[in-house]
């Protein structure tokens, strides 16, 4: 018995982390994007930060798991999961001053259930050599006769996209937005696939003229020696200037309801929206800092300002159902 | 009373790991089921599902197809004819498995797509300046789908086809031949009749792994009904639909198969002693020589060779960014998992196919049958229902040390490396049945008989005559196994314990982000570890025979 429930432990201490100085997040972000900013954190508070990523099914994994679930903080990609985790009720209020100091309010639960941590927006790139900057283009453009054949996009199903579809409902009703949707469709230079990138890039090869795309992106490309050339051939333009504003999606962060190490956790989720993190945000993965006062990185800022969608983040949630069954029904993908 | 307990376990071990592998299928198989109020079933009727289960089939018959078209051929001129580089290109062909089908198809996307340098050379020498000026193929599409998974997945037909067609006795042949049938007549009307067998367990696993893939025709923009168990489950979060629609792609797998094995039920082929091919080897010459030669080099340098060597010129020039002190924690972690899991795979296949050769019958089959499900259900899919029926156990088992006085013990199965194991196992476990299943069933049961009447027991029957002969089907069972566990992406990406990575899951999240070139390394990395134990193991039975 004392030989099992020693193999037991040692097992146990292998797997889960019952250690008071750790914290352990399940993550739909990739870890090259967040390794940096975690590792600051251990070196500040010399908690050790254990990380599981994934894009799928991790909802779904910490609601199987239960109250013996080992995850104490989610970090999402977009702000749909962030919802989805609310409702599922798999997280728990966070009761911190420096988190409501430090994130507007716009950007967090009211409730105190997540907290956005980052901002992007979802950009028209138009190809620089055929049409030049388009200051004026909105998403409704998209799906215009004088588009056909030259738009490029992602799977329709893909949360950014998702989400743009949400709150096109909530602005302009669902009818319509069908109907914007089989426009769309119509105006397509070819099948919804690959990733933003792969958009950017078509545009350089002159497969279409136009493509929807988060803003970091360009950023990124900007610095990778291959992808350098496929941004420098695209505008980036920020859609729907003169009427609801720019499409934006959050990265965010929730407290699981049963956090092991919650202390720790909500240190962690402190450190995250803090100066030093969100600058880390803006410098290395060109999004926009939720924090005020902390300044979006050179490259970034040289876009231009904008006016962003001032929809509640909670509405892109509420329709998102109803976007996919939209996709569903004019067959987007397909 | 010892004959009684060795019968009890006889009898309950094969319901033990059939129940494992079948438990977490099960469990989907119930929450499909259970009430759903989201109504998004119905949608997917009125909508795609109709769009989406015609991509399916599409995709599994073109697939089968092109897998035969690749495999059938090099099969049977590789076990039946001799020419030059037959010893190389036996094995050689096998090549492709070690390759993980969604590497293939981002590097073949990257060459043929309209800025790839296939494209481009074409461009450049026909003065051609736009996409409207000239038609090419696009790959993204079903049709390209299919072909990169038949290069990725010939390997498993071919293999067993060529085993079969070594194991035919020549003589058939031969009577045929003399009976005035050419050597296609007599291929069409004895040879490949008599490797049914082989071909039936070698078109189920294909059509498995094709019903199962989500992340190749994901990349190729291709719908299937694997589309719609990920988009019900991951963004409608509707488990009960996921659960009702992989519960139907199960059915028709199940219907399928018994199909095919109601109307062979008649059939029993052994091996007999006396002439195999081997000696009967047909020398080709002139023409044919060249093509057969041409035929399969050209097929192992579009399934192998050129994926490869496009593999090793990214790693090559991304060499000092992707060489991390991580890589070598992940491909040990790789490789021993995958170890891992080729061993308990290849002793439920040995415990289930032995139990149906023992007392054959409707348990047997199920045993059989039951834990191969699994195979056909995608990974992510998999990796949920495992943790269901886990997840479950693990709350009870720590409430109860709760009751007990005893402290928790957190996830003990279902959060640690346990659980990984099994889903790999439910997932590959069929990889390993089936091989064994058809090397067992090519030792003719009279041999069991001789050996029982000459007064050996059931287990020495098992040990001195069984094992031996099916010993290349054990290792190419394990082998099988390992490669695929090296591959695995989905499951282990959801059910892996913290800081645990493997090359596939490191490979992923470059992978995800178009950044081939940084994944390159790692992805040369599993296909090393994948091969090297396969052509230990090739050399061992080369040596050996």
């Amino acid at each position: 018995m004392k030989k099992l429930l020693l193999s037991t432990s040692l097992f146990t201490a292998l797997t889960t982390s019952v250690i008071a100085d750790e914290v352990n997040i399940y993550s739909f972000r990739q870890p090259f994007l967040i390794d940096p900013i975690l590792a600051k954190f251990t070196e500040q508070t010399g908690i050790k930060v254990n990380l599981l990523f994934a894009k799928d099914g991790l909802v779904e994994r910490i609601k199987r798991e239960g109250v013996l679930s080992p995850a104490d903080i989610v970090l999402t990609a977009d702000f749909n999961r962030l919802m989805a985790l609310n409702e599922a009720q798999l997280t728990q209020a966070v009761d911190s001053k420096v988190l409501n100091e430090n994130i507007p309010s716009y950007y967090r639960d009211t409730n105190n259930q997540w907290f956005a941590l980052s901002t992007r927006v979802r950009n028209i790139y138009s190809s620089s050599e055929r049409v030049g900057p388009v200051p004026n283009i909105t998403y409704q453009d998209l799906a215009t006769p004088a588009f056909k054949g030259k738009v490029c996009m992602r799977s329709g199903k893909h949360p950014y996209n998702v989400s743009l579809i949400a709150s096109m409902i909530a602005h302009d009703g669902e009818a319509n937005t069908k109907t914007w949707l089989e426009g769309l469709k119509a105006n397509l230079a070819r099948k919804p696939q690959g990733n933003d990138r792969a958009q950017v890039k078509a545009v350089k090869d002159g497969v279409c003229d136009y493509a929807l795309g988060n803003n970091y992106y360009l950023g990124k490309m900007l610095e990778d020696p291959k992808q350098v050339s496929w941004a420098e051939a695209v505008s980036i333009n920020f859609p729907n200037q003169k009427t609801t504003g720019s499409h934006v999606n959050a990265t965010g962060v929730v407290l699981v309801k049963y956090a092991p190490n919650k202390n720790n956790a909500i240190k962690l989720m402190e450190f995250l929206s803090t100066d030093a993190a969100q600058q880390m945000y803006a410098e290395g993965n060109y999004e926009y800092p939720v924090k005020e006062g902390v300044q979006p990185s050179k490259l970034v800022a040289s876009w231009g300002t904008f006016t962003a969608d001032k929809l509640p983040l909670s509405d892109l949630a509420k329709y998102h159902a109803t976007a996919i069954k939209l996709l569903d029904e004019v067959k987007f993908d397909l | 009373m010892k004959l009684n307990l060795t019968s009890n376990i006889y009898k309950l071990l094969p319901l033990a790991v059939t129940t494992l592998l079948f438990v977490p299928i099960l469990a989907l198989v119930i929450s499909a089921f259970s009430i759903d109020d989201s109504g998004s079933f119905t949608h997917l009727i009125d909508t795609v599902l109709m769009d989406y289960s015609i991509n399916t089939l599409l995709l599994i018959v073109a697939v089968i197809c092109f897998s035969f078209i690749f495999a059938m051929p090099v099969a049977w001129f590789i076990a039946c004819c001799d020419f030059p580089g037959r010893t190389i290109l036996q094995w050689a062909l096998m090549l492709p498995l070690a390759l993980p089908p969604y590497i293939v198809a981002i590097v073949y996307t990257d060459l043929l797509d309209y800025s790839g340098p296939v494209q481009q050379l074409l461009r450049s020498m026909m003065g051609w300046q736009q996409m409207s000026d000239y038609y090419f193929p696009d790959i993204r599409t079903l049709f390209g789908a299919a072909v990169i998974l038949s290069l990725a997945l010939y390997p498993y037909l071919y293999l067993l086809l060529r085993g079969a067609f070594l194991g035919q006795s020549g003589g058939l042949f031969q009577a045929a031949r003399s009976l005035g049938l050419s050597p296609v007549q007599a291929f069409f009307r004895v040879s490949l009749p008599l490797s049914r067998s082989a071909l039936a367990v070698g078109i189920s696993l294909i059509a498995m792994e094709t019903l199962g893939d989500f992340a190749t025709v994901n990349y190729f923009a291709v719908s299937t009904l694997t589309t719609a168990v990920y988009d019900t489950w991951l963004q409608l979060g509707s488990l009960t639909t996921a659960a009702k629609i992989s519960s139907l792609m199960l059915l028709i797998l199940v219907i399928l198969i018994s199909l095919e094995n109601y109307s062979r039920r008649k059939q029993k082929i052994y091996q007999r002693s006396g002439a195999t091919y081997t000696e009967l080897r047909f020398k080709l010459t002139g023409w044919k020589k060249w093509s057969v030669m041409g035929y399969a080099w050209l097929l192992l340098f579009c399934a192998f060779i050129l994926p490869l060597a496009i593999l090793c010129y990214y790693a090559w020039h991304y060499f000092a960014e992707s060489l991390t002190d991580e890589l070598w924690r992940y491909t040990q972690n790789s490789f021993y998992l995958a170890m891992i899991v080729a061993t308990i795979a290849l002793i439920i296949a040995l415990v289930v196919n032995f139990y149906q050769r023992l007392s054959p019958g409707f348990a047997a089959k199920s045993c059989i049958r039951l834990s191969s499900l699994g195979y056909a259900v995608p990974g992510t899919v998999v990796a949920i229902a495992v943790l269901i029926p886990f997840t479950k156990v693990d709350l009870w088992l720590n409430e109860l040390l709760v009751n007990y006085g005893f402290s928790q013990i957190g996830l003990f199965f279902s959060g640690s490396l346990f659980i990984l194991v099994v889903g790999y196992l439910v997932r590959f476990s069929a990889i390993a049945v089936g091989s064994i299943d058809s090397s067992l069933a090519q030792v003719s049961p009279s041999l069991d008989q001789a050996s029982r009447s000459l007064g050996q027991s059931a287990a020495q029957t098992i040990r001195r005559i069984n094992l031996p002969l099916i010993r290349k089907g054990m290792l190419t069972a394990f082998i099988l196994v390992l490669i695929e566990a090296m591959k695995e992406l989905p499951t282990a990406l959801l059910l892996r314990p913290f800081n645990f990575e493997t090359l596939a899951t490191y490979v992923y999240q470059f992978v995800s982000d178009e950044m081939i070139e940084y994944a390159a390394l790692p992805a040369l990395l599993i296909v090393l570890m994948g091969l090297l134990p396969f052509i230990i193991v090739n050399r061992l039975l080369e040596k050996s025979s």
